[in-house]
């Protein structure tokens, strides 16, 4: 890593190449995020505040943060102990096992929507017996639970995964050594160490999930009051004309969204944490 | 790094643990897998290949190829260009750079579609330069590309940055203080010690141009024949209570997306094999 610095001084074709990307990134990032933000928060805090607190969208905001509470807390568990797996056990199926959790970077969300429809839909076997106990998953609450368990999975598991692998066990087995149990050796040696890279998985999946349309779109049922998340209040106001609403509802999730992503880098900065 | 090799022999405490994994994982992502290729398998082979007869059909697949195609070779030349000069580099604006570069990760894609209806649309901000030029972006495949490209800007920049970074530059010194000509260098030594960030790139931006849904539809507006692109063929047709068509083409992008990924982790083994 010492090696990062200029290969070759920046000569003409550096700098050209600089500019091109300054220019590139500007017209398609910056310019339209400007436009949103700027729209959003033009007609005053008031407004903002009116667009975001009428009873329908401070309602579909209030279901996706919980959901995306909820999520985050599975999330922090099963991808801890995921790495966990997939860094220390050597077994038979575990290369399918690290593919498996690459699929939502492949699958498309809508797809990943019918795929739940099929599965959890009334005409389904498994969505037929759980309506016979008096349980509804697909058009209900717990199918947006689904949606956001299926494509954040990647995240805290690829953030651990390093970490874990530049962990050293004779810690571990220095601890043992000296009597510590399981528990002990987690709570004293393993959680401190993973804790930075656990922190920063689950908020960029957290921040994933706030934004979270086409895998939730179709099998919520979007109920106002009920099933309906943000980003699908936000895509009705735009198909019924009123940008404005949409812009500031939208300001304010891409405002959260951003503190997130900011907070998951300053902690990755500090605990020396490299992603990829 | 890698001051232990995996245990091999696993005891009952750590045997449930992977069964607990794998069960959840199961669960979580492999069930939903399942369910679409039973449902397939239930219907026949028919539906399938009438999902390639219906036009429209079609022309969706179509449409969202060559946005995959147009997304790889913008964003995997200006990919290439910004993982060269961000990490190396030193100049103004280089963190704010970085920063903007991970921006469309955190933008859902609705607002992504919105962001762009604002700066091109009706009372745009630049509504009155495009009305003068007769040119038409919303709802029309200039829109669909803008979509495509920024929703899969990062991939190829991120991965062959964090290639290049463990990489350091002596070899490319070396060939500079051999002779080297920087356009040499580039060809020879560097593309060729990237290869592996490149092809993550590729595979990533691919999937995610296929399948990118959020953005194309509240931009393009899913104009059947039109800019109606495979996923808003999907949900249209969902809509308009016409499953089977609907179901087809998900299963061709589900297929689709398990050949990206079987590659994928090609990919990577052949990496590991490497290092």
């Amino acid at each position: 890593m010492s090696g990062v610095r200029a290969a070759v001084a920046p000569g003409p074709g550096g700098i050209l190449v600089r500019a091109g990307v300054f220019a590139y990134v500007g017209l398609l990032v910056a310019l339209p995020l400007a436009a949103l933000l700027a729209t959003g928060l033009a007609p005053g805090l008031i407004a903002l505040w009116q667009a975001v607190s009428a009873p329908a969208a401070a309602d579909a905001l209030v279901l996706t943060l919980t959901t995306a509470n909820v999520m985050a807390l599975i999330n922090a568990v099963t991808g801890t102990a995921t790495a966990w797996v997939l860094v220390r056990y050597d077994f038979r199926g575990r290369d399918l096992l690290s593919g498996l959790v690459d699929l939502p970077f492949a699958i498309p969300t809508l797809v990943t929507g019918v795929m739940l429809v099929l599965l959890f839909g009334p005409q389904s076997v498994i969505g037929g017996w759980l309506a016979r106990q008096g349980t509804q998953v697909a058009y209900a609450t717990p199918s947006i639970l689904l949606a956001l368990l299926f494509i954040t999975v990647p995240f805290v598991v690829r953030a651990v995964e390093p970490v874990l692998m530049e962990q050293d066990p004779a810690e571990e087995e220095a601890a043992r050594t000296l009597g510590a149990g399981t528990f002990t050796i987690l709570r004293r040696i393993l959680l401190p160490a993973l804790a930075p890279a656990i922190i920063s998985g689950t908020i960029r999946s957290y921040a994933r999930a706030l934004g979270e349309f086409g895998s939730i779109v179709v099998v919520s049922g979007n109920i106002p009051y009920k099933t309906l998340t943000a980003p699908i209040y936000v895509f009705g106001e735009i198909e019924s004309g009123r940008a404005e609403v949409a812009a500031a509802v939208s300001a304010v999730l891409l405002a959260v969204a951003l503190a997130l992503t900011l907070a998951a880098r300053v902690i990755e900065r500090l605990a020396g944490v490299t992603r990829g | 790094m890698g001051s232990r090799e995996p245990t091999r022999h696993l005891g009952p405490g750590q045997w449930l643990l992977v069964g607990a994994v794998v069960l959840y994982l199961g669960a979580i992502l492999a069930l939903p897998l399942v369910a679409i290729f039973a449902h397939a398998l239930e219907a026949g082979v028919g539906p399938l290949l009438q999902t390639f007869d219906d036009p429209l059909a079609r022309h969706g697949l179509w449409l969202s190829l060559v946005l995959a195609l147009i997304a790889l070779l913008a964003n995997g030349a200006v990919g290439v260009g910004g993982a060269l000069v961000l990490p190396r580099h030193r100049f103004l604006g280089r963190r704010l750079l970085d920063a903007l570069v991970d921006l469309p990760l955190a933008v859902s894609p609705v607002m992504t579609g919105l962001a762009f209806l604002l700066v091109f649309g009706r009372g745009g901000w630049l509504e009155p330069a495009l009305a003068a030029g007769d040119w038409k972006v919303t709802f029309a495949f200039p829109g669909l590309v803008l979509a495509t490209l920024f929703v899969t800007f990062p991939f190829t920049l991120r991965e062959v940055g964090y290639v290049l970074e463990e990489l350091g530059t002596e070899e490319e010194e070396a060939a500079a203080t051999l002779g080297a000509s920087s356009w040499q260098t580039f060809w020879r030594v560097t593309l060729p010690n990237i290869r592996y960030g490149l092809g993550y790139g590729v595979i990533l931006t691919t999937a995610r141009a296929l399948g990118e849904f959020g953005a194309v539809l509240v931009l393009g507006g899913a104009i059947s024949g039109r800019t109606q692109t495979a996923t808003t063929f999907i949900y249209n047709a969902l809509e308009e209570r016409q499953e089977p068509a609907a179901y087809g083409v998900a299963l061709v992008l589900a297929l689709a997306s398990i050949l990206l990924l079987a590659a994928l982790e090609w990919l990577k083994r052949q990496r590991r094999k490497e290092i």
